[in-house]
């Protein structure tokens, strides 16, 4: 799974973090915080492995 | 005189009820698209019949396509409307391989028991092999067990009725994560180097069309007849891992602009663009309260039609 161009992004209502925006296979993706989900789960070990960096979420 | 009931085969084998633990066994749903060239990058993808996961190296090159039965064929028995074909191109090397696999959701299936495969399969190539192999994913408990049952099959040019029987490992002294995403596997082995002889059951390098038709999986040492289901029973067990939603996204619906799923998905789904355009806005998957929701998270810069694709595959 590649995955690039990966962010943070906030709920706008609460300003907390609640998805991944990124591009996962070439698409534009929204990749929510459940382990649960594959995409997350890949993610999150892409991170812990190094291989990936999330960027921080814009700030409103 | 009717046949007499069998007590020792009621009580040891499942009789009714949902048989096949396979979704979408008989190719109906496709929700994702009818063929796909070059599929299964990464870490495999599913990308045409519901619930099937091509999981390939980047040295192997395989399309996939729906195929459908003629009318009043007796080929494949039961009128099935559509087939499985994908054709292996190139594959070579120790380390390459071509597997076709369905996840099915939670690693208690079948564990510790016997259980039977039964799928009709024919190839462009007579004798052509499918290595089968089961194994069992703990979604982040103990680690994940490969090769707890396999076997294999020698295909024809002609449809054939395949039935393989298995006994699955015990799951006993395992820990299965809280993630609630273990399965159990089914690997349908279609091409292997030499680095997977045992996994593959010596499937070898192979090329050609495999075609594969009404694959069931159930409890016992039998295969039954296969469990048909109308399409709209087995289109709602597919949306439980995938479905396509429609919405417009606008410049003023944040907040307030929602669509929700058909089906409550195994966990909070991934979402993507199916078809049309957000028009720069974003969208959120809602976790599953009742059934979950996609919702527009930041305005678009004009009003959009957009098809969303909400996965929630294992």
């Amino acid at each position: 799974m590649e995955v690039t161009n990966a962010k943070y992004i906030n709920a706008v209502t609460t300003d907390k973090i609640v998805a991944i925006h990124a591009t996962v296979d070439g698409k534009e993706t929204f990749v929510p915080l459940d382990p649960a989900n594959r995409h997350y789960a890949e993610i999150m070990r892409q991170v812990e492995a190094g291989e990936l960096i999330i960027e921080p979420a814009d700030e409103e | 005189m009717a046949n007499p009931i069998n007590l020792a085969t009621l009580f040891r084998e499942q009789i009714g009820g949902r048989r096949n633990l396979i979704i979408n066994g008989a190719m109906q749903v496709w929700q994702r698209g009818t063929s796909a060239t070059g599929v299964g990058s990464g870490s495999g993808t599913y990308e045409t019949a519901d619930r099937w996961k091509f999981i390939l190296d980047p040295a192997t090159t395989v399309d996939s396509y729906q195929q459908a039965f003629t009318l009043g064929q007796t080929d494949v028995p039961g009128e099935p409307e559509f087939y499985l074909e994908s054709d292996v191109t190139a594959s070579t090397g120790a380390s390459t391989y071509y597997i076709l696999a369905q996840h099915i959701e939670d690693v208690r299936s079948l564990a510790g028991q016997t259980a039977t495969l039964s799928f009709w399969a024919k190839s462009s190539v007579g004798g052509n092999k499918v290595g089968i192999e089961f194994n069992q994913s703990f979604g982040g408990g103990s680690t994940r067990v490969t090769s707890v049952a396999r076997d294999s099959v020698t295909l024809s040019t002609s449809w054939q009725k395949f039935s393989v029987t298995v006994d699955i490992s015990s799951i006993s002294g395992k820990t299965i994560g809280a993630t609630s995403n273990s399965y159990l596997e089914l690997y349908l082995w279609c091409s292997a180097g030499t680095d997977f002889d045992f996994r593959s059951s010596e499937t070898g390098l192979q090329t050609g069309q495999f075609d594969f038709a009404l694959i069931q999986l159930e409890l016992g040492e039998t295969a039954t007849p296969f469990e048909h289901r109308s399409y709209g029973e087995e289109l709602a067990l597919c949306q439980r891992y995938y479905e396509i939603v429609g919405m417009t996204v606008t410049t003023v619906g944040q907040f307030d602009n929602a669509v929700s799923y058909a089906v409550t998905k195994r966990a909070t789904p991934t979402l993507s663009v199916f078809s049309g355009s957000l028009a720069g806005a974003t969208v959120l998957g809602m976790p599953n309260n009742p059934v979950g929701q996609i919702r527009q998270q930041t305005n678009s810069t004009g009003a959009s039609d957009v098809a969303i694709q909400a996965n929630a595959e294992l």
